[in-house]
């Protein structure tokens, strides 16, 4: 796994051919440029397009239940966002369940990969199994859950866990929990899958030493397993953290909402779909997008340049 | 590790464990899904009756049926958005992989740029701009987002497949008297060929996955895609929860997925952690 090797180092091994462009590199540039060009302009369409014409309704009062009243807002939508008191309730939320379910992801699927590593029966059993929950609809496995906690349907409140008749998406704190089980059981085996990938690469013969110089299980896992999957671990919980941001499809399921559970891509929903006002839901748009930016600009800071892409050229 | 030690039997929980986790809320659905209206709320873990009604009504009254069209829909359309994001992601992990040219790192990092974006941000413009041009509401207009947001899946995957491909046999064809064409289709095709399929897997199952476009995008079930049609299932009357119709259809869609995984489990595990960890 190559991590911290900038494109550059690659490009620098092959400047000496591009010493004046000769006319077959002049050919293999532009025929390099067709064949990216349509994936390019695919997703630009959707993505940066989408934006800058999110960013302009966000500056205009424009609600298509009232379509007389629009016109030029300036910055008026986003400090209603901003100065409300849902907003902040939100994007707690968000990052609540982020942080919280991120963290036991980790802390899960390093104990899965582990036990996939080790496995010696079983190997295939254990692999087909963890890629059903990452395979399955994520619709689906909210509904799964909702109906094992829903009082009405589900056999948790007749087990251990819960003696007593509980209505568990009856307020906040339970139904962030049962939100949190819900992205945790979908996306653990996700985790797990890329820190095995980590796990493989390290040599066994670092083992071996470590047990000769007589480090027990938990000094090889610190000093050995730790500081060399760092990189598959930086690269893990980039990935999860900007999708655990997202969370809607359990949200959106479970409790719709409600008890204060919103994420933020549920109140941007409620504000462009449920309420088609396209000019504060545009706001609450680019407030999104914008905290994603931060987010992964903090995580490439913090991890050094150990993100996929950096260290294409092998 | 030996058979009957400590550490073996602390591993082999573990599997177990492991095993049951995942499966489980598959399994309670299925049992969901099979009890009568009556039972539902017994909150048994197994039926006490066990009964197919749930899944028939899905399908009764054929293309009105509250299923049949959008499994339809959910199928072609997850089809059609895998097939053209993997031939326009060949393209460009062929390019990224084989041909040197400025601007290689832009595309690669411009693509996981998208695949970080939030597709929230995206939903009111799109819904506003496809209702504009007449697309909102089709297959077109789910096709367009989801091959987007495949786009940069399929693209990671495929460079990392295509980088394994040794590219020096089509040079040993040409030698060999093959015309380009025969050089490809005999000798480059055939390597390439399970690396596409193993991103088209995934790509599909993406796709297959989505529900914010399908219920921003669609009004109908004209081209609403199952997980939407799920959201919004309504009971027979008022007063009974369409659970069980609920639990049928999820089963349903599930199916496919529990196929791939059967058959396809190396090659899922293969390109879920190519992209991500060799890129």
């Amino acid at each position: 796994m190559s991590t911290a090797a900038p494109p550059q180092a690659g490009a620098a091994v092959e400047k000496p051919k591009k010493v004046g462009l000769t006319e077959r590199a002049r050919a293999e540039r532009k025929l390099a440029w067709m064949l990216c060009a349509p994936a390019v302009l695919v997703m630009l369409l959707v993505t940066a397009y989408p934006i800058l014409y999110a960013i302009v309704l966000s500056l205009q009062k424009k609600d298509l239940r009232f379509p007389d009243e629009s016109g030029f807002a300036g910055l008026d939508n986003y400090i209603t966002v901003l100065s409300s008191g849902l907003w902040w309730t939100v994007v707690g939320n968000t990052l609540f369940i982020t942080v919280v379910s991120v963290i036991i992801e980790l802390i899960l699927g390093m104990i899965i990969a582990l036990v996939m590593h080790r496995a010696i029966f079983g190997r295939g059993a254990v692999r087909t199994a963890v890629l059903i929950p990452y395979g399955i609809v994520t619709v689906v496995a909210a509904f799964a859950w909702l109906y094992a906690f829903d009082p009405a349907t589900g056999f948790v409140n007749d087990t251990f866990l819960s003696p007593d008749d509980k209505a568990w998406f009856g307020e906040r704190g339970s139904a962030l929990f049962v939100i949190i089980l819900a992205e945790v059981w979908k996306t653990t085996p996700f985790m797990a899958l890329l820190l095995l990938a980590g796990l493989t690469t390290i040599d066994e013969g670092l083992y071996e030493a470590a047990r000769v110089d007589g480090a027990n299980a938990w000094q090889r896992f610190v000093k050995i397993t730790l500081p060399l999957m760092k990189p598959a671990i930086a690269v893990a919980l980039l990935f999860r953290t900007l999708d655990a941001f997202r969370v809607f499809d359990s949200i959106f399921i479970m409790t719709r909402g409600a008890q204060d559970t919103q994420s933020v891509s549920i109140l941007g929903y409620d504000q462009l779909m449920g309420r088609l006002n396209l000019g504060l839901g545009s706001a609450v748009s680019v407030l999104i997008f914008l905290m994603v930016l931060v987010i992964a600009f903090l995580f490439v800071k913090g991890f050094g340049a150990a993100v996929p892409g950096q260290g294409d050229q092998r | 590790m030996k058979r009957g030690t400590r550490e073996y039997t602390i591993w082999s929980v573990g599997i177990v464990v492991i095993i049951i986790a995942a499966l489980f809320p598959v399994f309670w659905l299925l049992m969901i899904s099979l009890k009568t209206p009556a039972t539902v709320g017994d909150k048994r873990l197994v039926p006490k009756e066990w009964t197919f009604d749930n899944y028939e009504a899905l399908f009764k009254g054929g293309f009105d049926s509250p299923l049949l069209q959008p499994l339809i829909n959910s199928i072609l359309i997850a089809l059609i958005a895998t097939t053209i994001a993997i031939f326009l992601a060949s393209f460009t992990a062929y390019a990224i992989a084989r041909l040197s040219f400025p601007g290689k790192s832009l595309v690669l990092g411009g693509s996981l740029a998208i695949a970080m974006f939030p597709p929230i941000s995206t939903v009111g413009p799109l819904f506003d701009m496809w209702r504009a041009i007449g697309i909102y509401d089709t297959y077109v207009g789910l096709i367009i987002p989801y091959l987007t947001f495949a786009l940069p899946l399929a693209i990671y995957t495929l460079v990392a497949f295509f980088r394994e491909i040794p590219w020096e046999l089509e040079q040993a064809a040409a030698v060999d008297g093959a015309t380009p064409l025969q050089a490809f289709r005999k000798v480059i095709a055939p390597l390439a060929a399970p690396g596409m399929f193993t991103a088209a897997i995934l790509v599909f199952i993406f796709c297959w996955n989505d529900f914010l476009f399908a219920i921003t995008l669609t009004s109908s079930n004209e081209s609403r895609t199952v997980p939407a049609a799920i959201a919004f299932f309504t009971g027979e009357s008022q007063f009974t929860a369409p659970t069980g119709n609920i639990a049928a259809a999820a089963i349903l869609v599930t199916i496919p997925i529990i196929l791939f995984v059967l058959f396809f489990q190396r090659r899922i595990v293969a390109g879920l952690t190519a992209g991500a960890v060799k890129g």
